[in-house]
């Protein structure tokens, strides 16, 4: 090699800079980027490919459910927690009904608990389908997608055959369920039940083992035991990271502690765990389904709590008590304990608590909602710092972050 | 342990280690429920943290009531810490004046409580001293008043087109 051309090598190897001294590009990522699936702005500090910082604005969704909570009586807040975890508000409303019962002290027949795991573990289903299915799409397997949303469809026809809304669904009642199942909704979960099975199975032979899959996500946004505890994670994404907790069975509520199921956790904490982990809790979900069917007790499907639970039309109009009853209930003038109450209940996501502040007056003197988005979504820019672009936006699907949920 | 016996085990701990920082313990439904002062919060956090037996390793959540009746105790922030091995849950609750809502923050024994401590300076204006990044947000930068405290109603008060008086809070 001439002299010449090792000094211009030399050179060369000099201009590399130092980092400080490195021009970054800012990239604007959303708010309304198609591949971040909801409003989510990231502000990323980039170079070439590969992601230096990354700063979140969360907000764009705000409502001021808190602040509306305050003023509007303990039944007219059920429509309110749909719209936070929107993918699976049944898992919601459920939530909220019971931290009321917890409040006024109200005991549910088992049939009415029974009801509602089944409803609970279908909206997680759908839940699982959603996220999954969108992290297929986003390392370029759009046939999945296609595929198991039929049956997310399926599931919303469930939810329509028992209380005639599908997404928002404001399902249950205070005190139990509105009515009891019709036998379209029973012919429709058996058939959900007989035949999801068989399209869980297919969309697995699909993509879980496939090579292209497997590269893409092993080892893309890892997160480790420690960091997601440190973050507040809770539900699929801790569980992914190695940690068994789950509200179910630590806190069981509405009688899950009736039902054997398996708790599946990951080990790496990585977009293909935290994949895994949903998808086995879809089993999981559909045994739990199952057993409540066929355990299925008889009874009432709503508790004697008179002061919440509208009564039968046939009553209010040939009863003077009900009348009252359901004046007092349309009007929001129920008498309820003063207390501090939070309960807890395994969302989607994970543990969705609702802090509930009673002062005695028909409508809450606060109401807090513990929104497990938001709190691990502040985590993000930690997890795709060093990482690629790419595999920031597959992380961010994998974590499935709601926008609703995530600015309630 | 049941939820009687964990309140007592950690209030004598507590009122051993602390003394006045502990000003009282109650049950509340299925919480045992811890209130402190300001000054003693982080400290109480750490130990109750890093005590072998306890292990609050995570915060549940953190959030704000306003009680402007209260007067000089006017802000109360709560905070639920979990154990998860064992499945203890506590809340801690400490009091503070509207005339000085200063609030030592728990991102230093936690980091989760980052954005739940933003979000509670956004909507009630409790400053957090020491927190790494105390700005708004879920509102506008611009906003300049705390929309969750009591004395904001919740529309504009000169609407005229609804009279919602009779069923108003």
């Amino acid at each position: 090699m001439s002299k010449q051309k090792q000094k211009a090598i030399d050179q060369d190897i000099l201009a590399v800079q130092k980092p400080e001294e490195k021009e970054y590009s800012t990239l604007n990522l959303g708010p309304t980027h198609p591949a971040t699936h909801g409003i989510f702005q990231n502000i990323l500090k980039m170079d070439g490919e590969i992601i230096v910082e990354a700063e979140p604005t969360v907000g764009y969704i705000h409502r001021a459910f808190e602040k509306i909570a305050e003023h509007k009586p303990y039944n007219q807040i059920t429509p309110l927690t749909d719209r936070l975890n929107y993918c699976s508000s049944p898992i919601n409303n459920m939530g909220w009904h019971m931290t009321v019962e917890k409040l006024i002290g109200a005991t549910i027949p088992k049939r009415a608990e029974y009801m509602r795991v089944i409803i609970m573990e279908l909206a997680r289903i759908s839940d699982h389908i959603v996220c999954n299915t969108v992290i297929a799409v986003d390392t370029g397997a759009m046939t999945g997608f296609l595929y198991l949303f039929q049956w997310r469809e399926l599931i919303y026809e469930i939810f329509e055959a028992i209380c005639g809304a599908r997404l928002t669904t404001n399902i249950g009642r205070i005190g139990g369920m509105e009515r009891d199942f019709s036998p379209v909704a029973w012919a429709k979960i058996d058939k959900f039940l007989k035949e999801f099975p068989a399209a869980l199975r297919e969309f697995d032979s699909l993509v879980t083992r496939n090579r292209i899959f497997m590269d893409r996500t092993i080892k893309c946004g890892p997160v480790s035991a420690e960091m997601a505890l440190a973050y507040g994670f809770t539900g699929p994404n801790l569980r992914a990271a190695g940690v068994d907790y789950d509200v179910r069975v630590a806190n069981p509520y509405s009688s899950y502690g009736d039902f054997d199921f398996k708790i599946p956790i990951g080990t790496g904490g990585d977009v293909f765990d935290r994949y895994m982990v949903r998808h086995e809790e879809m089993w999981e979900s559909m045994g739990i389904i199952q057993q409540a069917i066929k355990n299925m007790p008889d009874g009432p499907f709503h508790g004697d709590v008179p002061d919440f639970y509208l009564p039968p039309k046939e009553e209010v109009y040939n009863n003077m008590e009900a009348l009252i009853y359901h004046f007092k209930i349309v009007m929001g003038e129920m008498d309820v304990p003063k207390g501090e109450v939070y309960h807890a209940v395994e969302g989607g996501n994970g543990e969705l608590g609702f802090f509930l502040v009673s002062d005695g007056a028909r409508t809450p003197y606060r109401l807090h909602f513990r929104r497990p988005c938001f709190i691990y979504y502040q985590a993000y820019p930690e997890i795709v710092k060093g990482g690629m672009l790419s595999d920031a936006i597959l992380t961010m699907s994998s974590m499935n972050v709601i926008a609703g949920e995530l600015d309630a | 342990m049941d939820k009687q016996a964990l309140l007592t085990t950690i209030h004598d701990q507590l009122k051993a280690k602390f003394g006045d920082g502990l000003v009282s313990s109650h049950l509340d439904y299925d919480f045992p429920v811890f209130i402190l002062q300001r000054e003693s919060l982080i400290e109480v956090m750490r130990f109750l943290k890093e005590d072998p037996e306890l292990n609050f390793h995570f915060l549940t959540t953190l959030c704000t009531i306003h009680l402007p009746e209260n007067k000089g105790k006017e802000f109360c922030m709560m905070y639920q810490l979990h154990n998860m091995a064992k499945n203890y849950r506590i809340r801690l609750k400490i009091f503070v004046s509207q005339n000085d809502t200063v609030v030592p923050t728990a991102t230093v024994l936690y980091p989760a409580a980052n954005w739940m401590e933003r979000q509670e300076y956004d909507f009630f204006g409790i400053n957090f001293k020491g927190h790494p990044n105390l700005k708004r947000i879920l509102n506008m930068d611009e906003m300049n008043y705390f929309p969750m405290r009591k004395e904001y109603p919740v529309e504009d008060g000169s609407r005229e087109d609804k009279d919602d008086t009779m069923f108003g809070r």
